[in-house]
């Protein structure tokens, strides 16, 4: 599903990543944690095609494809999807009509024809009850006015609409209190199937509870240092992460 | 990303003007320059009655003792008016009977511009005023409309067979002394649009007027006036493109509105005149007065213009609400790019007691280009409970262009509220990427944006035309954000 193999990535000079390597096969659920400031939104926006972050070293492969051949929005229409740690909001523009573009241009990706406005409304409210989310949300502009946590929750439901093969989540606990965490997550787990796969970046172990990874990586100073199974997050969460920078000395 | 967003910048500036052709007609023109024998040929090319030769010479005597305004948010050139061409007429038949009589160059050209004018393709329910140059070429539908009393034909045409209602109305919201372009469109306009709605007649379909600038070197001054007698309706619709030329080119147009009781008006532009090139060369001055005057009680005026065009656009469509319970609108979406100019926006004069209006404005700036709100809302002293409302947004592409905005407010009336808001917004880089991430082009991310932020105004065209808009608004910003 996706290959990277030692990627570095600066921005305006200064190096963030510092050899990556990671691989992430179909039906799999990755962790990464870090400390601020080790790398995770960074590798996040380098996946998703961020033009602030140059790219200086290494090969990352997405279905088989070089994935810096393709723009942003390819990649997305190849079916990696972001969910951003700070979605923006977008005035002016309807949740229905920046939804029912971003399909179209999938499923013209894909070679089917574009839904029918009923075709397209019915899957909207069928994918807002899979996610829960408020009916009232999608009929305003694109996050605008929206609380934290409805943002949070208009991500996972963009990303029932669009169905990835790889969706990475930033930070997606960030700001969420425990009833928001709880639907985002079970909205996240309905949407697994065995061939597709998630990569969940995360502070806490906390979002762990609920998402449960095949595989922990532990990102520390652009670098992954550490790989393990659940039990790594609460190993974690126990000796914090000091017990890693300290291994690193 | 900084290079990016000039690579992207870039490519609007040499986006096309899809309009810019040139018509190989052969033209009669007069000697260029502007004195008080070329306002009297241009009355006697018009085989114009005495009256209306008055009527130009009264204007061009005060237009002498006038100078060029110069209080506007603008950058203009010296215009030299002994330079231009006061009349261009594409040489025809005098009179035509039937469509087979114009000429097959000039018939393409309005299809080429999507305006055909054979009456079994027109879009349904519009009827079309053709006006190349100096010259109203043909007005399309008028006998469907003569059965309901309506009468749409060109200015030329009602100054002959129907001088009374002419003379009652012309001048009669824009005096000829008003300013400095209006004075100079009195004297030497050529031709234009009369419409005349009876009493109680709701007009059947939209009346059109389409203005095409073809031949080099001249200006055009199109004269147009809408009488909305009581309990009647009317929407009309404007548009104009010209070639793109070296030279700039002047139009300095004057339309009025009159709207007796009960009477509704809807006054759409399309403006599209050519803007000049990427570095500023060419393009259309667009001076413009645009008034209408609600004289009776509960009547309507509501102007939309989307203005793309135009290398400069000084344009200020009013309402005088004199009317008790009259109603006034203005809604606005101006686009400049590269080096064009704009200041434009409305005056809302409350005279009647319970007159009510709404100013929505949005600019868009690109390129190196300013572009500027201005407006006025004047309450006078008996206008009790008076209301406006103004709304003015602008939105910022890149970081090398100009918004402002101006408003004026008076009001003499204790009783009145007028409110005023604005703002001011830019396309980010991270809104791009944030669609670009769900799969949707920076393209069509901006298109998106540019629609959603203009969407109110929009919403006010009529259908058909809202398309355009839409479309040509996407043009005109071809990836200006990176």
């Amino acid at each position: 599903m996706l290959s990277i193999k030692n990627l570095h990535a600066s921005i305006n000079g200064k190096e963030i990543l510092k050899g990556i390597n990671l691989e992430i096969r179909p039906g799999e659920i990755h962790a990464i944690m870090g400390p601020n400031g080790s790398g995770k939104s960074t590798l996040s926006a380098v996946l998703a095609g961020r033009e602030l972050f140059e790219v200086t070293q290494g090969e990352v492969t997405f279905n088989g494809k070089d994935i810096f051949d393709l723009s942003p929005e390819e990649r997305s229409r190849e079916g990696l999807f972001l969910s951003f740690q700070y979605p923006v909001e977008i005035p002016g523009v309807s949740m229905v009509n920046f939804m029912k573009t971003a399909l179209n241009e999938h499923r013209k990706h894909q070679g089917l024809e574009s839904l029918s406005a009923s075709d397209f409304l019915k899957l909207m409210r069928e994918r807002k009850e899979l996610v829960e989310i408020d009916s009232a949300l999608t009929n305003r502009a694109v996050n605008e006015g929206f609380s934290g946590g409805e943002k949070k929750k208009n991500e996972i439901f963009q990303m029932a609409m669009l169905e990835p093969k790889l969706a990475i989540l930033d930070e997606t606990d960030s700001g969420l209190d425990i009833d928001a965490l709880r639907i985002v997550a079970n909205g996240v787990n309905k949407l697994k199937r065995p061939d597709n796969s998630t990569i969940v970046i995360t502070h806490y172990q906390r979002l762990l509870e609920y998402i449960v990874p095949d595989f922990v990586h532990i990102l520390f100073d652009g670098r992954i240092v550490k790989t393990g199974g659940k039990e790594l997050a609460l190993q974690l969460e126990d000796k914090g992460y000091d017990w890693i920078k300290n291994g690193e000395e | 990303m900084a290079n990016d967003q000039d690579k992207i910048l870039d490519e609007v500036t040499s986006s096309e003007y899809k309009y810019g052709f040139v018509t190989n007609i052969e033209t009669e023109t007069i000697p260029k320059g502007l004195s008080e024998d070329v306002v009297r040929l241009i009355s006697q090319k018009k085989n114009e009655p005495e009256w209306m030769l008055e009527f130009r010479l009264k204007a061009f005597e005060h237009w002498q003792k006038m100078e060029m305004p110069q209080w506007a948010h603008l950058n203009i050139p010296d215009i030299d008016l002994q330079e231009v061409i006061y009349y261009a007429a594409p040489k025809q038949k005098p009179t035509l009977n039937s469509l087979d009589e114009v000429d097959p160059e000039l018939l393409d050209t309005f299809n080429r511009l999507g305006i055909p004018l054979e009456e079994q393709k027109m879009l349904t329910g519009v009827a079309v005023d053709a006006v190349m140059d100096s010259i109203s070429v043909k007005t399309t539908f008028r006998e469907t409309l003569a059965e309901q009393g309506i009468i749409f034909c060109s200015m030329s045409e009602a100054i002959r067979e129907h001088p009374d209602l002419v003379k009652k109305y012309l001048a009669s919201v824009v005096p000829v002394t008003d300013n400095y372009f209006a004075a100079l469109n009195s004297a030497v306009f050529s031709d234009g649009s009369f419409c005349y709605i009876p009493k109680g007649v709701k007009c059947p379909m939209e009346l059109s007027t389409y203005f095409r600038i073809n031949a080099a070197n001249t200006g055009q001054f199109e004269r147009t006036l809408i009488v909305a007698d009581d309990d009647s309706y009317v929407s009309y619709l404007e548009g104009c493109t010209a070639p793109q030329r070296d030279e700039n080119q002047l139009h300095a147009a004057v339309v009025e509105i009159v709207a007796m009781n009960n009477a509704e008006v809807k006054y759409s532009t399309v403006q599209n005149w050519y803007p000049g090139d990427k570095n500023g060369k060419g393009g259309i001055y667009n001076f413009v007065t645009k008034r209408g005057i609600c004289k009776g009680v509960n009547s309507k005026i509501s102007w939309t213009q989307v203005e793309t065009g135009s290398a400069i656009t000084w344009k200020y469509p009013s309402c005088i609400l004199m009317g008790d319970n009259s109603y006034g609108e203005f809604y606005s979406v101006a686009v400049t790019n590269n080096h064009q100019q704009a200041d434009t926006g409305s005056k809302m004069i409350h005279i009647g007691k319970n007159s009510r209006s709404r100013i929505v404005s949005k600019g868009i700036s690109a390129g190196v280009s300013n572009n500027s709100y201005r407006g006025l809302v004047k309450v006078v002293k008996n206008a009790e409970n008076s209301r406006n409302f103004s709304q003015c947004d602008s939105l910022l592409l890149g970081d090398q262009c100009g918004a402002h905005t101006f408003p004026y407010i008076e009001v003499d009336n204790p009783s009145a509220i007028v409110e005023h808001e604005a703002t001011t917004s830019k396309i980010g880089e991270d809104q791009i990427f944030y669609c670009n991430q769900r799969g949707i082009s920076t393209e069509d991310a901006v298109a998106l944006i540019i629609n959603g932020y203009a969407k109110e105004v929009l919403n006010k065209l009529p259908m058909e035309f809202a398309v355009e808009a839409q479309k040509l608004l996407q043009i005109s910003l071809e990836g200006s954000v990176g």
